[in-house]
């Protein structure tokens, strides 16, 4: 069974404020999470990361298409016992201390006293805030709310956990403890399902992903077949080329780069035989033909703008 | 019910460590306390003064803690995006609402209980005794505990879809109007345009009806309650409150979080 079905999801906004015109946020989206796997959600803003999550937790209701949550409808509230969400920018009570919001969380959920306490005091120590548990939140910095996030999340010890953005406003060292929080819980046989913008932490930790721009799915599977959508390219090296064969070649490929009397060129696989017979014509000296391995970040370049995708940006 | 409790408790936890309630208890002790002053200046009728703005401070200041914090119940949640967390656990949105009111009315009963011991030392501090006159007081005071819970159904229910300010202003505006209730009765038999008159007469049963809450110049008096008044003014908010909420859970449901 899987842990996560999303079908054919759709949300349309009405934005606008005398004349409201409906806005789509999300596009007949529909994707499969199997049990235990780290899972990504990966767009450039406004691509319907933070919308798919909402519509997932009933925050926000879909205008159309449905969900599955460990094989229960998504209008199946008790199902969230076993849920975990970790919102965008988290923002909580600011009266309350750390160790009060968990235990609050815990009541939530229905946990008895004993259990909230022994719940509470290992996920403070867990996120590196026992020192700073008594403290109330409006003391608290924005890598120490985010800590406070991922402790609620987890609180109830869930199955399929959805983290929006989780390594927002960490420093390095806290990146990295959320990366081992996530992939301890895929050692534990949980589902981790997480929007991001930094796409190392994609290419770190997912085990599939899910590429979203403007509310549709652009991409869906492993990080090797994402990649393989964008293309393979390699990289041809040549020496002493003539202005000829350099004019020539720049019909041919990307990112022409001439040092001293040596041109490399990247050329998409489907067109290497025809750069390599121009070479040979124009009596090149061809030294190397090396594969590329597209990065995550080229793609996104390719595929979303001229722009690259910042690595870490605050809205969506 | 579990989880409403532990919103109730939140919710009261909240309140009580805003300064402001703590200013707005000071400010209606000091008020009840000046009544004393009045009362020594106005010969032979001290009590009577003492009572009419001892209770009228108690009413002025619960309403100020019901509409400020009851405009902001469930505003201050999304606006804060603190509600994301909470209804992403097992929490269903009806009981969200129901925990919301039962914190505000914790605290509504807790702030009257303390303004209602005040208000006795002081009439005690006037009187040097108390006496039979006395009891018909503390129903005056439950009737104005009635209509504190009242006003703070409305204001949950304002905020559920507005802005404070507007909440604010449509509670304070319904108040008003509800308090005026029976002039708008009279008002609407003394009309002689029939629609007019039903117009009337459809706004006097819309709108809550707090003027019959308003027992204090009896009371001051030395006049009784009726029971008959204590029971239909407990059903009547107890029916008013409950449909309120019932409206605020209808709209809280169908609300996107943005």
């Amino acid at each position: 069974m899987p842990a996560l079905e999303i079908i054919e999801l759709t949300k349309d906004y009405l934005r606008g404020f005398w004349r409201k015109r409906p806005h789509r946020a999300l596009d007949r989206l529909s994707l499969t999470v199997e049990e235990g796997e780290i899972f990504g959600l990966l767009g450039p803003n406004g691509a319907g990361k933070t919308t798919t999550l909402k519509i997932l937790l009933r925050l926000v209701y879909p205008t159309s298409g449905t969900a599955r949550l460990l094989g229960k409808p998504l209008e199946d509230i008790d199902v969230h016992q076993r849920l975990g969400y970790l919102p965008e920018s988290p923002y909580f009570y600011d009266y309350l201390t750390a160790r009060e919001f968990l235990d609050y969380c815990g009541q939530l959920f229905g946990l008895d006293t004993a259990r909230r306490r022994q719940r509470v005091g290992s996920l403070l120590e867990r996120v590196g805030l026992t020192d700073a548990a008594d403290f109330a939140l409006r003391h608290y910095s924005r890598g120490m709310l985010q800590r406070v996030a991922i402790a609620q999340a987890l609180i109830n010890d869930p199955d399929l956990v959805f983290l929006d953005e989780p390594m927002l406003g960490l420093d390095p060292v806290g990146r990295r403890e959320v990366r081992d929080i996530i992939l301890e819980l895929r050692a534990r046989g949980k589902t981790v399902c997480f929007s991001t913008h930094i796409l190392s932490d994609v290419e770190s930790l997912c085990d599939r992903l899910a590429i979203l721009n403007r509310g549709r799915l652009h991409g869906l599977g492993t990080l090797d077949q994402i990649l393989q959508l964008a293309g393979r390219a390699s990289e041809v090296l040549v020496a002493k080329p003539s202005p000829a064969l350099a004019d020539a070649l720049r019909t041919f490929g990307n990112m022409l780069r001439v040092a001293g009397d040596r041109l490399t060129l990247t050329v998409p696989d489907e067109k290497i035989y025809p750069v390599i017979d121009l070479i040979r014509q124009h009596g090149g000296q061809l030294l190397a033909i090396n594969p590329v391995r597209t990065s995550l970040e080229d793609y996104f370049f390719e595929a979303f703008g001229t722009e690259k995708v910042p690595e870490v940006t605050l809205k969506e | 019910m579990q989880r409403v409790a532990a919103i109730a408790l939140n919710t009261f936890r909240e309140a009580v460590r805003d300064r402001v309630l703590y200013n707005l208890i000071v400010f209606a002790l000091l008020l009840i306390g000046t009544a004393i002053l009045f009362g020594e200046i106005s010969i032979g009728i001290q009590t009577l003064i003492l009572i009419n703005l001892g209770l009228a401070a108690i009413t002025f200041f619960g309403l100020a803690i019901a509409i400020f914090i009851g405009i902001g119940l469930v505003y201050k949640e999304l606006d804060k995006r603190t509600l994301y967390a909470l209804l992403s656990k097992p929490v269903r949105r009806y009981e969200f609402i129901l925990g919301k009111f039962g914190g505000l009315a914790l605290t509504l009963l807790i702030n009257t209980a303390f303004m209602t011991a005040g208000f006795f030392l002081a009439l005690y501090y006037v009187k040097r005794s108390f006496d039979a006159g006395d009891p018909p007081i503390l129903v005056a005071i439950y009737f104005i505990f009635l209509q504190l819970l009242l006003a703070t159904a409305l204001a949950l229910l304002f905020s559920c879809f507005s802005s404070p300010v507007l909440s604010a202003a449509f509670t304070l505006g319904l108040f008003l109007v509800g308090s005026f209730a029976a002039d708008l009765k009279d008002l609407a038999d003394a009309l002689e345009a029939p629609w007019l008159e039903g117009v009337m007469r459809a706004i006097y049963y819309a709108v809550p009806n707090f003027s019959n809450f308003n027992v204090i110049t009896a009371v001051a008096h030395g006049h009784s309650v009726p029971a008959t008044l204590f029971w239909s003014n407990t059903a009547y908010a107890a029916v008013y409150i409950t449909l309120v909420l019932l409206a605020s859970m209808l709209i809280f449901q169908n609300r996107n979080l943005k």
